[in-house]
């Protein structure tokens, strides 16, 4: 079997198991109402792990998504109080403008041979302050069309709502897929996480691979700011404080290689789902504290780190055994 | 001619990599390109495939003149290379490694199915017949080498450099890349080969081409050199003028360490040493033949898995080079940049280094003593330099190994070990090092010397030990202590493959 799939049918694995308990314990988690929640409470997160799954593929980090989600939503309702442009006009504006801001990272990060860690960490302050600039209070979003878009949903059948914001994160999720895996850019992607050194030597494009990557994270990261204004109805500078950090637990759970260059857009999806999945649970059961979703997050990342350094071991063992 | 390089030149800070070297490469032939560490061998690689920009000279391929910036432009000129250590991502699938940078599209989506019949085709006609949607890192490196050799063939197709290739392969795989160069011969490629292994060698190029200390010493065929011949070409002569080569008669010494069995799976295999009071042993032998792996054993660079070390005292504990060190032990290695020297700091930083850590930092060296100790050795050693806090990166070659010794010398160690000490420094530091030598071993210091130089160990040593394949083969004394014997001991058809 491949090994690099592994991961992957673990997470898928783990994630049915884990929806096999729940329902023996609560049927109902069954139900189209919990799987369409499933996808509109965990829509932002998603999205910005879609971008995040393409970083970290390239053996990055961007630490700036959480930042750059509060200041989009901040962004938004101020320019929707103050004047009359139309949300759409704003959206594409503010796409422009985090795709701009991620690119620049991704410049700074292969110019100046600069971790992307300490790169993405200035970007990180540098998003929320300039959230906190625009206003420190939240600030509501009234506006005919973002009454449409939050009440844009198909009924499944059983009721179950599903959203315009969890269809969104679905469509993201398959551009990503095809992106990260049918696309020149997608294998170059593959191969700076696979060994830069060696990508350049075969001819990967390193400079713009890495600028396109940040750039794409920048745009996900905005899009996710969109899908969260029309969540919660608001703009606020102190939201999705460490949501970078969940997104990356996301993708690290979703099977992905933390040192980049293998993993599965499809895996992050399941992460995305699982995490979102024990957090229902813990609604579902009503006694648990909902600090109980960090401690399983926290264990099924151990988990995947372990089960990553025993494949690794397994797969050399194999190739001295055939030797 | 396919590609014909003439008076290639360049130069780096203190050194002349490659002095006005002529190389020519005919369709359809293999080439050997030999010589020692630093003879210029990887400088002329990396010229040809962009890696460096050349100072002087001229290439021509196909008769057009060329001046790659870039590996990707030498390769979209027809020079493809394949390393060492393979140049393939392991993380990806072969097929995906094959084609890397041409996958066939349509709208701008890479059709997977089309991809892999491609790779497929392309290994068929390396005889390979295997599943293209393994993780490359499943196969084994001999495949893994074909894999580079197809990628490097495909995107280039006029030049292949084979970097040794068959540094970490054993001889059956050896023979099964051999067979697809051969092939690639027949095919009209220009193949340049480089190796140490002597035996591969003969077995494969039709030419070869030695260089050594940065110029070009022979091309000639393959078929009509003989093997004594190659290696004097390899080893070379040069001391001649500098020194004279008088064997050296000290007399028989006191003993005083020995080390019995010490040796290292896959590193070197066991030998036996006794080294006595003011001797000088010399180790010769090819590049790859164990000399520098037999000193890190020595001095607990890196743990021997056998064997063990006494003086006239008792057991001796050389479990690292702190232990060495405690025990008299001191060792000057090869790489002088990188291993030697610390570049920013001063002439009398780096004499008191070894000293002070000795003493421990709590400790710190009065300045005056420190001054003190880096003007006398900037005097006994004759270190050119206009004061003691000159930055050493700033020294010549020959001036800075002459701060490396000081520095051993102040620590006042009984047993030095020497790693090509000569190695990059003109010729008259050169005779200054091998006459330092001579004052060390009247003081009562021993010293084991490696060089590739013959010459040299003939000019210092009492005794020399040849090294071939790992492996301490010969023990010559006295008058056996000749060029001719101790390339003949290093020649001697071994199990090289």
């Amino acid at each position: 079997m491949n090994t690099r799939a592994l991961p992957l049918y673990v997470t898928i694995g783990i994630f049915l198991l884990a929806y096999l308990v729940f329902w023996l314990q609560f049927p109902n988690i069954l139900s189209t109402r919990v799987v369409g929640n499933l996808l509109t409470d965990n829509a932002y997160l998603g999205i910005v792990a879609v971008g995040m799954t393409l970083v970290i593929l390239s053996g990055g980090i961007d630490l700036s998504v959480g930042s750059v989600i509060a200041f989009s939503g901040v962004f938004i309702a101020i320019l929707l109080r103050d004047t009359s442009l139309h949300p759409l006009l704003v959206f594409a504006m503010l796409l422009a403008l985090t795709t701009a801001f991620g690119a620049g990272m991704g410049f700074l990060i292969d110019r100046l041979a600069m971790p992307a860690f300490i790169v993405t960490l200035a970007g990180m302050f540098l998003a929320r302050g300039a959230a906190y600039i625009l206003s420190i209070d939240s600030v509501p979003i009234q506006h005919p069309f973002y009454d449409t878009l939050q009440k844009a949903y198909w009924l499944m059948p059983g009721k179950g709502r599903l959203t315009l914001i969890g269809v969104l994160m679905v469509l993201t999720f398959v551009g990503g897929m095809i992106i990260a895996h049918k696309t020149r850019f997608g294998a170059s992607v593959y191969a700076l996480g696979g060994g830069e050194a060696t990508a350049r030597l075969m001819g990967a494009r390193q400079g713009r691979t890495t600028v396109l990557v940040y750039g794409f994270s920048g745009a996900m990261a905005g899009l996710a700011g969109i899908v969260f204004s029309i969540y919660t109805g608001s703009g606020y500078s102190l939201a999705t404080v460490g949501t970078e950090l969940t997104a990356i637990a996301a993708v690290v759970i979703g099977g992905t290689l933390l040192t980049g260059g293998a993993g599965y857009m499809f895996g992050t999806f399941v992460g995305v789902l699982t995490m979102g999945l024990i957090q229902t649970y813990i609604v579902f059961d009503g006694s648990l504290s909902s600090w109980w979703t960090k401690i399983v997050i926290g264990i099924l990342l151990l988990v995947f780190i372990l089960l990553q350094k025993g494949l690794l071991k397994l797969s050399q063992m194999r190739l001295a055994r055939e030797a | 001619m396919l590609l014909s390089i003439r008076s290639l030149t360049k130069t780096f800070p203190g050194t002349r990599a490659l002095d006005s070297v002529d190389f020519d490469l005919r369709a359809g032939e293999v080439h050997a390109l030999l010589g020692e560490n630093g003879a210029g061998k990887s400088t002329l690689i990396k010229c040809l495939t962009g890696a460096y920009r050349r100072d002087g000279g001229t290439m021509t391929l196909d008769g057009a003149p060329i001046d790659p910036h870039s590996t990707v432009e030498a390769q979209d000129l027809g020079i493809g290379t394949v390393y060492q250590e393979v140049n393939l991502l392991p993380n990806l699938t072969v097929a995906q490694n094959l084609m890397f940078g041409r996958e066939p599209r349509r709208w701008g989506l890479i059709q997977t199915r089309a991809m892999r019949a491609q790779a497929r085709a392309t290994l068929a006609e390396y005889g390979l017949d295997l599943d293209v949607d393994r993780d490359l890192c499943t196969c084994s490196v001999a495949i893994q080498q074909i894999i580079a050799i197809a990628r490097a063939v495909a995107l280039s197709g006029k030049v292949l450099i084979l970097d040794e290739p068959t540094a970490s392969l054993d001889a059956a795989e050896v023979r099964m890349v051999f067979d697809v160069v051969r092939g690639l011969r027949e095919r009209g490629l220009g193949i340049v080969f480089v190796s140490h292994f002597l035996d591969q060698v003969f077995d494969l190029t039709d030419r070869v081409t030695v260089l050594r200390n940065g110029r070009k010493i022979v091309t000639t065929e393959t078929a009509s050199l003989d093997r004594v011949r190659l290696i004097e070409h390899m080893l070379g002569r040069e001391l001649e003028a500098a020194t004279s080569h008088q064997p050296v008669a000290r007399g028989s010494r006191p003993p005083m360490l020995e080390f019995r069995g010490m040796g290292r799976r896959g590193t070197v295999e066991p030998f036996d040493l006794a080294v006595g009071q003011g001797e000088v042993v010399g180790l010769a032998g090819l590049l790859g033949s164990g000399r520098t792996e037999s000193a890190e054993l020595l001095f607990g660079l890196r743990n021997a898995h056998s064997g063990e070390a006494r003086d006239r005292k008792g057991p001796l504990d050389l479990r690292s080079p702190r232990a060495a060190i405690a025990a008299g032990f001191g060792f000057v290695p090869e790489e002088r940049k990188t291993d030697g020297i610390i570049a920013d700091l001063s002439i009398r930083e780096n004499i008191i280094l070894g000293l002070q850590a000795k003493a421990g930092w709590a400790r710190p060296i009065p300045r005056a003593e420190q001054n003190r100790l880096a003007d006398d050795y900037i005097g006994r050693l004759d270190i050119r330099t206009s004061g003691r806090e000159k930055r050493i990166g700033e020294l010549s070659g020959g001036n800075q190994q002459k701060v490396v010794l000081a520095r051993w010398l102040a620590m006042n160690p009984r047993f030095l070990i020497l790693d090509e000490p000569t190695r990059g420094i003109d010729v008259g530091a050169h005779a200054e090092i091998v006459r330092l030598i001579h004052q060390l071993t009247e003081t009562g210091m021993s010293l084991l010397v490696i060089s590739s130089e013959i010459d040299e160990l003939i000019a210092v040593s009492d005794r020399v030990i040849v090294l071939r394949d790992r492996r301490h083969v010969a023990e010559l004394t006295g008058e056996e202590i000749a060029p001719h014997r101790i390339m003949q001991a290093i020649a001697a058809t071994g199990s090289a493959a």
